[in-house]
């Protein structure tokens, strides 16, 4: 039981995700990727008229199907067999972020903030909508993500891949050191 | 259709390495951008080397799909985008604490406000999509 409860560390699942690269590319053809599944729903859901969303999506639909079968096996990892202890986070961190207000560290993310009531407050409208929004205008601005990007245009050696990864970076670095601060004495 | 199922499984079996990995974690994504831990440097770099040796040998030995196919990457291009988009998504990543897999990840482990985020980040690219012309790419 322990094996299937306990985190798995990152010599193990480093390697497994990048073995997603060659796996889809054999079975099919497929670049490794998550955020083209939000364009594929806006243009199945609400294309309007935009001719961006005016394609067959159906013809993609794999890339929904990966990403459906990403939210079973989150229930399955993370529900059915979760990790019944906290996650060993770096004692700096804890203490940063106890510093900021943020003090239950039990869960996947900060139950203070990440919770239904917090969605009418401040912080958690900042951090889970405006946060949502950015996510989802900024991968398709930069036509990727972590795995597109990162990974799949890394592991091909892509120089924009490479400037993507450097921007996701800078950008996370001034919200956590410079405007998450800020958020958080709201 | 039953050959496309291949690719639930795959995203099934990515999921739980998304959870197991912890990835999914909001406070491994801060414990990153304060440099407090390799955990998930580690990560990102060895799925790096083990996809960029994957393709290096797809490419070498010419590789084909199951169904016989050649094996073709579409390369990248740049566009103004990559900065300004790389760096709103960074901002995105660093305040939800997840890049889209682990989006979904974490309502499927049963964090359910996380739909919302989704939701949002489904509007996020709705509103790229209809600004696309007026944006600089």
């Amino acid at each position: 039981m322990n094996i299937l409860t306990q985190p798995w560390p990152w010599y193990v699942s480093g390697p497994l995700i990048g073995l997603m690269v060659p796996v889809l590319l054999i079975l099919g053809n497929k670049p490794f990727g998550i955020s083209s599944s939000l364009k594929h729903i806006c243009s199945a859901c609400i294309p309007g008229k935009i001719e961006y969303f005016n394609y067959n999506w159906k013809a993609e639909s794999w890339n929904l199907l990966f990403a459906f079968g990403i939210v079973l096996g989150g229930f399955v990892a993370g529900y059915c067999f979760s990790n019944p202890n906290p996650i060993q986070i770096s004692e700096n961190t804890i203490a940063d972020l106890n510093a900021m207000g943020i003090k239950d560290h039990s869960g996947f993310v900060p139950s203070e903030i990440f919770n239904f009531q917090s969605l009418l407050s401040l912080k958690g409208f900042i951090l889970m909508i405006i946060g949502g929004f950015f996510v989802g205008f900024g991968t398709r601005y930069a036509d990727g993500c972590t795995s597109g990007h990162s990974i799949m245009g890394l592991s091909n050696l892509q120089w924009p891949s490479l400037v993507s990864t450097i921007c996701f970076f800078i950008g996370g670095l001034i919200m956590t050191w410079f405007i998450l601060p800020w958020i958080m004495r709201l | 259709m039953m050959s496309k199922l291949k690719y639930l499984f795959l995203g099934f079996i990515f999921g739980v390495i998304l959870i197991k990995a912890e990835v999914v974690s909001w406070f491994r994504i801060q414990e990153m951008f304060r440099f407090q831990a390799f955990h998930m440097y580690g990560i990102i770099g060895s799925a790096i080397v083990v996809g960029a040796i994957s393709i290096l040998l797809i490419k070498k030995f010419k590789v084909k799909t199951i169904y016989g196919k050649e094996i073709i990457i579409v390369p990248k291009e740049f566009t103004k985008g990559n900065i300004i988009g790389g760096l709103i998504f960074g901002l995105g990543w660093a305040m939800t604490g997840a890049c889209p897999g682990p989006l979904y990840a974490l309502i499927g482990s049963g964090l359910l406000v996380i739909t919302f985020v989704l939701f949002f980040a489904v509007l996020g690219t709705w509103a790229y999509g209809r600004l696309k012309d007026k944006l600089p790419h």
